[in-house]
């Protein structure tokens, strides 16, 4: 059977409910046009990642948002399986970036200490050498054999400098150095 | 007529596929596009956005900002990185209170963002600027005998609006770069589906669930190879094809080339000039098949 919700089948309680969360999305840069689905249901029935997972269904993301549903949506695992192929954004015949919407809740997830691992790691990454991964000292030396040019390397001191006060980057680090 | 680009390598070309790289920069040479190294680079910004979206506006102005300093175009292998650059660059330009925001940042290392910077990803590069025709001309060994597929992933073309290239619903330009090397280029099931390597490490699951529809389509309609322009397309359907083969009991052996590497092939390279032995899936067959059409 399929599941059809983005989180849990419990009820929805009125106390859960956030009224301004939809005013406070369509402020932001990527999720200003929310208001305007109506649930057509395009995003879902295009989204290449609905059609093999049980759980993630980018309209039921898309009302959950709309109706205020705040921490329902952001603490749903679901939210992380986006692919980001802007399908859904491309074709929603209401000019909602579907995608991008997602992208801001996922943020926002992000900003409550919510993040997949994944993103750590290449965060961690970019930090200490400029580059999403570890790129082995192996392939960089093999580089030369293969009649590629150096792989410049990355100014993580610059970087760091050019990324101080970007709050999540600050908060993953702590983390880091605590772990 | 030669031309001249700053290349962006992006991460994941470096990390893990070379032979995009190899076979790019000898088919890119030989057909008169000069490529200028960065001196300095970092990760576009795209792997950090679904996390924080201030961040990958940063690390994407930090790159166009170091770019603009040589006054060229950057060319990219990763569609990922062409999409980002691209729609930072147009965002930034188009929003004055942002781009003051992100150039404070930038300041702290020296540098700043103006918006002059063009960035095109090798496709645009070789249907805009190379011309079908000189491709074409620079083909000395048909490859008439091979049919393939091919894969053009998202980031190339979505979001429509932002990246204004080709039809995202039925995309042309790969399939007539294909057909100027002479080979044929297969119409398949669900062809401009998404090849699932974003969600890798989020599912691995559904990853791979996508990449073995997307094969079992190619399968279908006897591809010989399939072609891609995305590192990390390929990294989804050659280095992982065993994999989905085991996880699902599924037999493909169909070799993934670069287009690079095709078009490398049809303009007299050998294989290994052009990288073929780093690739995972056995393509001797595939091989057997121009060499016995050459013949
Ligand atoms: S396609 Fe657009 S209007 Fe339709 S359900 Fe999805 S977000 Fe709403
Ligand atoms: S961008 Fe995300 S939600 Fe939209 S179609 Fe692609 S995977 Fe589905």
């Amino acid at each position: 059977m399929t599941e059809n919700t983005a989180t849990s089948k419990e009820p929805i309680k009125a106390s859960e409910i956030d009224p301004k969360f939809k005013y406070e999305l369509s402020r932001m840069h990527g999720s200003e046009k929310l208001l305007r689905c109506f649930q057509c249901g395009t995003c879902t029935s295009d989204c290449p990642v609905a059609r093999f997972s049980d759980t993630y269904r980018p309209r039921t993301i898309i009302r959950m948002a709309q109706l205020g549903l705040k921490e329902r949506v952001l603490n749903s695992d679901t939210l992380w399986l986006c692919a980001a192929c802007f399908t859904c954004t491309d074709r929603c015949p209401q000019g909602i970036e579907v995608a991008s919407v997602i992208r801001v809740l996922r943020n926002l997830a992000a900003e409550k200490g919510i993040v997949p691992q994944v993103f750590k790691d290449q965060a961690a990454c970019i930090l200490e050498s400029g580059y999403a991964y570890k790129i082995p000292e192996l392939r960089i030396k093999k580089r030369e054999t293969q009649g590629l040019p150096p792989l410049p390397k990355g100014n993580p001191e610059n970087i760091r400098k050019t990324l101080k006060g970007v709050k999540f980057l600050e908060k993953t680090e702590k983390e880091g150095e605590q772990a | 007529m030669s031309s001249k680009y700053l290349i962006f390598l992006g991460c994941a070309v470096p990390y893990r596929v070379s032979s995009y790289e190899i076979s790019a920069r000898k088919v890119l040479a030989k057909l008169g596009v000069e490529l200028v190294e960065m001196p300095e680079f970092n990760c576009c910004g795209l792997p950090l956005d679904p996390v924080s979206h201030e961040t990958m506006l940063i690390l994407a102005a930090r790159n166009l900002a170091l770019a603009e300093q040589t006054g060229l175009s950057i060319l990219t292998l990763c569609p990922g990185c062409a999409g980002t650059l691209k729609k930072v660059n147009k965002t930034l330009k188009e929003d004055k209170e942002l781009r003051e925001q992100i150039n404070a940042h930038l300041k702290e290392s020296g540098l700043e963002l103006k918006g002059t910077v063009e960035t095109k990803h090798i496709l645009q590069v070789l249907t805009e600027e190379v011309g079908l025709e000189k491709i074409k001309n620079a083909v000395v060994k048909p490859l008439t005998m091979l049919k393939v597929a091919e894969h053009v992933g998202c980031h190339l073309l979505r979001p429509k609006e932002v990246i204004g290239f080709d039809d995202p619903e039925d995309p042309q330009t790969l399939k007539k770069l294909i057909e100027a090397t002479g080979a044929t280029c297969l119409d398949y099931i669900d062809e401009t589906e998404c090849c699932g390597a974003p969600s890798v490490g989020v599912s691995d699951k559904v990853a791979l669930q996508l990449a073995r529809d997307k094969l079992n389509h190619v399968k279908m309609v006897e591809a010989q190879a399939l072609i891609t322009i995305c590192p990390f397309c390929h990294i989804m359907f050659d280095t992982n094809e065993l994999r989905i083969e085991r996880m699902f009991s599924e037999t493909y052996g169909i070799p993934v080339l670069h287009y690079p590497q095709l078009l490398g092939l049809a303009m007299g390279m050998t294989p290994e000039e052009l990288a073929f032995n780093e690739l995972r899936v056995d393509t001797s067959k595939m091989l057997q098949v121009i060499k016995e059409g050459v013949n």
